[in-house]
């Protein structure tokens, strides 16, 4: 259906309903979809996923997040292209945005995937009985546990050496690992069965994984709810513990975590915007994803720490537990002398008569706010904390089928997203021909992409997928932000864009908007990019590593990165930022050019300045 | 403590294994306090007595291990009943390892008998004049009959614990394709035959296109035919039906204003 393309681009408005009925739909699913990947992240980066939290991120939300999704719906629908049009209509010298936001784009999907990657062998693993991640395997002569397993736990062995293999230093690449390259290429071959044609096949895609989840996660709310020690992690959940604010760094998190749960500044937002009808309120359209965004991270969060809550508990009374049998064994007390509920009351008494003994006991100190409080970073969250809260369940296999399915659908979704903010511009700028079947072009992106990927399969592919994580998606999407909004208010002028907005919705724009669109917005993100570039300076970026021959293991091992990995990093963040000034200077040079030689006609003749309201009429 | 020693004491007399040197290490036994037995426990089972015994294997020579013996009594309690059918497995147990009948139950013997059933036993030689059987025989008769004195007490090698003998672990069951590739192969078929029938489907689409396209570039060329005749509106006239379905069809592909 190459119709539906050429319509979003040469707007024809009306006369092909359906398509125009199904992406509408898709822009609010779609940025519901992020909304869920921005809860996987969020709840996947659980150390900042404390009550607290909540607070800058509604702040962020309201004077960042709204107010941007706004504006790039807005932008798009009324200009009817995708970003890298967009933004050269705009001004051909802020053309750079749209490239900066593809670039962005590229480097998301490429280690997103990897993510899914593991998520799918999970999956599949969770088909056995027992579960591979609730058992040590056996050493060599069969009388114990495996060494690096009986000193860690099974979950743990089960990710970083069954799954990742992973190597102690990132500068030890290890091997590529077999069976996660299987894995990554199915991830991208259903990527590409879904991407095959573009929106359309997305369009019925993501029918599917915007519903899904809902109903597991419904059904991981009601089975979180009924198990023991649910009520503390909800306790936990809204109490806000309002030191963790002073941390500059949780509002840092909270600003970026913004941008990918929204998926500002990836240019996917304009692209699926221009899907639209243009006289579709932008407005209400923004508010609503927003709304329902935030409603979804709060309603999936809470069967998160209700298990959350559960597994602290378990480990608590395990903890407890052994204490007990150490005292009793000690002591040669009866049984069940020492319960759980009289323990505190026994131990100081044994205390008080035998501190001692009580000393060579050497008890581990068992706190139910320090297990609540145990933070696991990075993909923890899921691949650890919810694996061992799911061994505890009843019906275990179950649970993980459809624990990982649905996180499975949810990156999916945020895939689909990504690749469509990588296509669409490519389309847009004709490096492809016409003529050429999208299919194959497609075809090319995911093969290009599942082949640099196969870097992330190495053993020291997650620290990579870390730095990813850390670079690539939090300080150029900032950036992106900042000039977007500067673009439109100061460059375009506020007052045009209001008009076309009004123009758009019908109604005029409020005080809200005008407020934060002319101050709060740039500004806050003025405040949050210094805040981060300061905080990196301060220390050198470190990582944790996974050493066996640590004295400290089963800790992780705190490490530095070597110079060419902060080079990296380095390159990371500025390769998106960079387009910006160099497509601003190329176009510079364009015109000096066209400036000396006076026989060639400027071609391009949409830089905007005084365009009139019909401006849906692009250029042929 | 000690009456439990002088208790022992009374039931060596009665067999006539008592001696002077005997009572002695007996003594010993109870005053070289041993490492007490740990009570691996799933405290979840209800526990109508726990019994933990220190169990010490008297040093006839320095490699002697010590055990102990560690019983969690799930359905029953542990009286001298219970002590009997102990002395009567480990009995068992040697006769079968050692493939002579001479071990009797009245050759095994156990001191120390605690509150938390943990007790030290010692299986004597009858034949060879009150000395006891070396700690590494019993041992090794032991763990061949482990599963056998597991079961006799309806307990597990992890509530029932010897210490010093290591239980072998038996490895878990695996099949002989590991059930992931199965469950990947099944995925990966799918997808691939997804994909195999959008790109059919997609070239189909494709073909019948051009066959309308070139369907339609035909009719436009008897159009520009006729249009080149003279005056175009009445030989647009004549043609009135079949030209202006064309047209009107041509109006449609173009986007109103």
């Amino acid at each position: 259906m190459d119709e539906e393309v050429e319509c979003s681009i040469l707007q024809c408005s009306g006369h092909l309903p359906q398509y125009f009925a199904l992406p509408r739909r898709q822009s609010k699913a779609s940025g519901c979809q992020k909304g869920w990947a921005g809860t996987l992240r969020c709840a996947v980066e659980s150390d900042t996923a404390t009550g607290a939290f909540l607070i800058p991120y509604f702040i962020a939300l309201l004077f960042e997040g709204i107010p941007l999704l706004h504006l790039e719906l807005a932008l798009g629908q009324y200009l009817r292209k995708g970003s890298i049009g967009a933004w050269n209509t705009i001004s051909a010298y802020l053309g750079g945005i749209g490239v900066a936001s593809w670039m962005v784009s590229v480097l998301i999907s490429l280690y997103y995937n990897t993510v899914l990657t593991w998520v799918m062998w999970y999956f599949i693993n969770s088909f056995q009985e027992p579960l591979p991640w609730s058992v040590c395997p056996l050493n060599e002569n069969r009388t114990g546990f495996n060494e690096e397993c009986y000193e860690s736990t099974a979950v743990n062995y089960f990710w970083y050496r069954k799954t990742l293999n992973i190597t102690p230093d990132i500068a030890e690449s290890g091997r590529l690992q077999w069976w996660l390259i299987l894995c990554l290429a199915a991830c991208w071959a259903i990527v590409y069965l879904c991407t095959i044609r573009g929106i359309e096949t997305t369009g019925k895609a993501i029918y599917v994984t915007a519903i899904f989840p809902y109903l597991v996660l419904t059904i991981f709310l009601i089975q979180g709810l009924t198990l023991p020690g649910a009520t503390e992690g909800l306790i936990y959940l809204f109490t806000p513990n309002l030191s963790t604010l002073k941390n500059p760094r949780v509002w840092l998190d909270a600003a970026t975590q913004i941008f990918f749960s929204l998926s500002l500044g990836f240019g996917g937002l304009i692209a699926f915007a221009s899907y639209n009808p243009t006289k579709n309120d932008c407005e209400k359209d923004a508010v609503t994803v927003a709304i329902v965004n935030s409603m979804t991270s709060l309603y999936a969060s809470i069967p998160v720490f209700s298990v959350l809550g559960f597994k602290a508990t378990t480990a608590y009374w395990d903890c407890l537990d052994r204490n007990i049998i150490n005292i009793i064994n000690e002591f040669d007390l009866p049984e069940e002398s020492i319960m759980r509920q009289n323990y505190t009351s026994w131990i100081s008494f044994l205390n008080s008569s035998y501190p001692e003994k009580i000393a060579g006991l050497k008890l581990k100190s068992c706190d139910l706010q320090e297990f609540l409080d145990q933070s696991v970073s990075g993909t923890g969250l899921a691949f650890i904390v919810f694996t061992q809260a799911i061994i505890l369940m009843p019906g275990s296999q179950a649970w993980a089928i459809l624990f990982f399915i649905m996180l499975f659908s949810l990156g999916l979704s945020s895939m689909f997203g990504n690749i469509e903010g990588v296509f669409t511009p490519l389309l847009e700028l004709q490096i492809v021909p016409k003529s050429a079947p999208k299919e194959l072009l497609s075809g090319i992106i995911c093969l290009i992409s599942f082949l640099i990927a196969l870097c992330f399969t190495l053993g020291s592919g997650s620290y990579w997928i870390d730095i990813f994580d850390r670079y690539a998606s939090s300080v150029p999407l900032l950036v992106i932000a900042f000039f977007e909004v500067i673009g439109v208010v100061y460059i375009y002028k506020i007052n045009r864009f209001s008009k076309d907005v009004e123009w758009m919705t019908g109604r005029k724009l409020n005080l809200y908007w005008q407020i934060t669109w002319r101050f709060i917005s740039p500004l806050l993100l003025l405040i949050v990019f210094t805040a981060f570039v300061t905080l990196q300076l301060q220390k050198p970026p470190s990582y944790t590593a996974w050493n066996p021959k640590y004295e400290g293991f089963p800790m992780k091992e705190e490490k530095v990165y070597p110079p060419w990995v902060q080079a990296i990093c380095v390159l990371l963040v500025a390769l998106p930022c960079m387009c910006l000034p160099l497509a601003a200077l190329f176009h510079l040079v364009k015109q000096k050019r066209r400036s000396k030689d006076p026989s060639l006609v400027p071609s391009e003749v949409f830089s905007c300045q005084g365009a009139n309201i019909n401006f849906s009429h692009p250029k042929e | 403590m000690l009456s439990s020693a002088s208790q022992m004491h009374r039931m060596l007399s009665k067999y006539g294994l008592v001696s002077k040197q005997l009572w002695e290490i007996m003594h010993l036994c109870h005053i070289t306090k041993c490492v007490k037995a740990q009570r691996m426990g799933q405290s979840r089972i209800s526990i109508l007595e726990q019994l933990l015994a220190e169990i010490g294997m008297i040093p006839i020579a320095e490699n002697h291990p010590q055990m102990m013996n560690n019983l969690l009594s799930t359905q029953y309690a542990w009286d001298a009943n219970e002590e009997y059918l102990f002395k009567a497995m480990v009995a068992f147990a040697m006769r079968r390892y050692s493939s002579k009948s001479t071990t009797q139950i009245s050759n095994v013997l156990l001191c120390n008998v605690t509150d938390r059933v943990s007790f030290w036993f010692v299986v004597t030689d009858s034949s060879k004049n009150v000395t006891t059987v070396p700690g590494s025989e019993v041992e090794a008769a032991i763990r061949m009959n482990r599963n056998r004195i597991n079961n006799a007490f309806l307990l597990s090698d992890k509530t029932l614990q010897f210490l010093k003998i290591t239980s072998t672990l038996s490895p878990p069951v695996e099949p002989s394709t590991p059930v992931w590739l199965i469950v990947f192969g099944v995925v990966l078929c799918l997808i691939v035959a997804g994909i195999v029938f959008l790109i059919i489907s997609g070239i189909r689409k494709h073909k019948k296109k051009n066959k309308e396209s070139t369907e339609r570039e035909n009719l436009e060329e008897k159009v520009e035919v006729t249009l080149e005749n003279g005056i175009p509106c009445e030989a647009l006239d004549i043609k009135a039906g079949h030209v202006n379905g064309v047209f009107a069809a041509d109006d449609e592909r173009f986007t109103s204003l």
